[in-house]
């Protein structure tokens, strides 16, 4: 847990190497359910890195600035559970404000993120690692940029996989997980190359 | 409405299995199955969140406005957490630590939000209580059995304690997060196998 990474190294070992979704398993439960559908797929994918994003930053003052200093950790659990719902539901607010056409698109995926682990994973992560102010900003975004590109992969190889035979018993979530191991072997590949952990 | 406890026992344990059938709730517990020991504690203390948050639930329907309701199940799911979390810093701090992050990911455990949503909302506070702790369990067994093949094949060991001879060539990849994806593609396709057969056959 060295805390003087480079920043650019966290960047892009969380999109590729340590795969928030790939290789800590963050995340899964819309991912298997969105993934059938491309478009989806890309919204929610964008709606997770926007959201990432913010909560990353907003949990940290949250951790270094209050809870440590009043001693109050154990409730990280809690807080950090309102942290992210009240961000999605003023970035919902900014949106729906700002641009009715993105809201249109992003909409539906912002309240389903609540309940997404990897958003309250990579706060606690952030933690557990203890992660500087510009780290945990690298570290969010390429979570959510990681997530983003493997849901999108699932999602395009899936639309192959349709007119594929598999065997009944295989079909749906069963032939979806051993895709995501094959996945996961790719992009775990390279793990020697940036080590963070 | 509400079924006899033994046939909300059967659905959740075999026919409407939380993993392989609902699919829900797979992120957090994946992370641990390399390890029977960290899957066993883990899985014990979502049985535990999961009852009692149905049991709260329950006790507290005719209270929670349904408008704020997600949020407030929310708290509640993260109030046992944080005492499942406590317990274990203080009496199994080791295992406290390799767990890591996730033991606060229950409370994002879509399992236990889709029992509090689908099963606690509507009925009494006893049988939820049982209703969640069998989901709990039918999860569990799935988890460990895949937790048993990962740490046999890629450590030589259960429960921390060798087994197979030195010469035995270990499977790394069994303790690396891809086989717990194959693992669970491969249990999901013999329950599904065997339910399809059993429908067939009717």
């Amino acid at each position: 847990m060295a805390p003087d990474i480079n920043p650019f190294v966290i960047f892009i070992a969380s999109i590729f190497t340590s795969n928030i979704l790939l290789s800590n398993f963050l995340g899964m439960c819309s991912f298997i359910s969105i993934s059938k559908d491309m478009k989806s797929a890309n919204g929610l994918g964008l709606a997770v890195t926007v959201v990432l994003g913010f909560t990353g930053i907003i949990n940290w003052y949250v951790l270094y600035y209050i809870l440590i200093p009043l001693n109050l950790l154990y409730l990280r659990y809690i807080v950090f559970i309102i942290v992210i719902a009240a961000t999605v539901q003023v970035l919902e607010m900014v949106i729906d404000r700002l641009s009715p056409a993105l809201y249109m698109s992003l909409g539906i995926f912002l309240p389903l993120i609540t309940v997404n682990c990897a958003i309250l994973g990579a706060a606690l992560f952030v933690e557990i690692r203890k992660y500087d102010l510009i780290q945990t900003l690298f570290f969010s975004i390429g979570s959510g940029l990681g997530w983003w590109l493997a849901i999108m992969a699932l999602s395009a190889i899936q639309k192959k996989l349709k007119n594929a035979p598999v065997p009944a018993g295989l079909k749906g979530p069963g032939i979806t997980l051993i895709t995501i191991g094959f996945m996961a072997m790719a992009f775990i590949g390279f793990s020697g190359m940036v080590p963070i952990q | 409405m509400a079924d006899r406890p033994s046939v909300i026992m059967k659905k959740n344990l075999w026919n409407n299995n939380p993993i392989f059938i609902q699919i829900l709730g797979i992120c957090s517990t994946l992370a641990v199955t390399n390890n029977l020991v960290n899957t066993l504690i883990m899985t014990v203390g979502l049985v535990f969140v999961t009852g009692f948050t149905n049991l709260s639930v329950s006790l507290l329907k005719e209270l929670i406005p349904d408008r704020v309701r997600m949020i407030i199940q929310t708290l509640i799911i993260a109030f046992y957490v944080i005492i499942v979390d406590i317990v274990l810093r203080a009496y199994l701090p080791a295992i406290s630590r390799s767990l890591g992050p996730y033991v606060g990911l229950i409370i994002t455990n879509c399992i236990i939000m889709g029992r509090a949503e689908g099963f606690a909302r509507s009925n009494p506070p006893v049988i939820s209580l049982w209703d969640g702790i069998t989901s709990g369990i039918g999860y569990m067994w799935v988890l460990v059995m895949i937790a048993f093949f990962r740490e046999l094949l890629g450590s030589g060991s259960l429960f921390g304690i060798k087994i197979l001879p030195d010469n035995f060539t270990y499977w790394t990849i069994m303790v690396m997060p891809p086989s717990a994806f194959f693992l669970l593609g491969i249990v999901i396709w013999i329950c599904k196998s065997l339910i399809l057969k059993k429908e067939g056959g009717k």
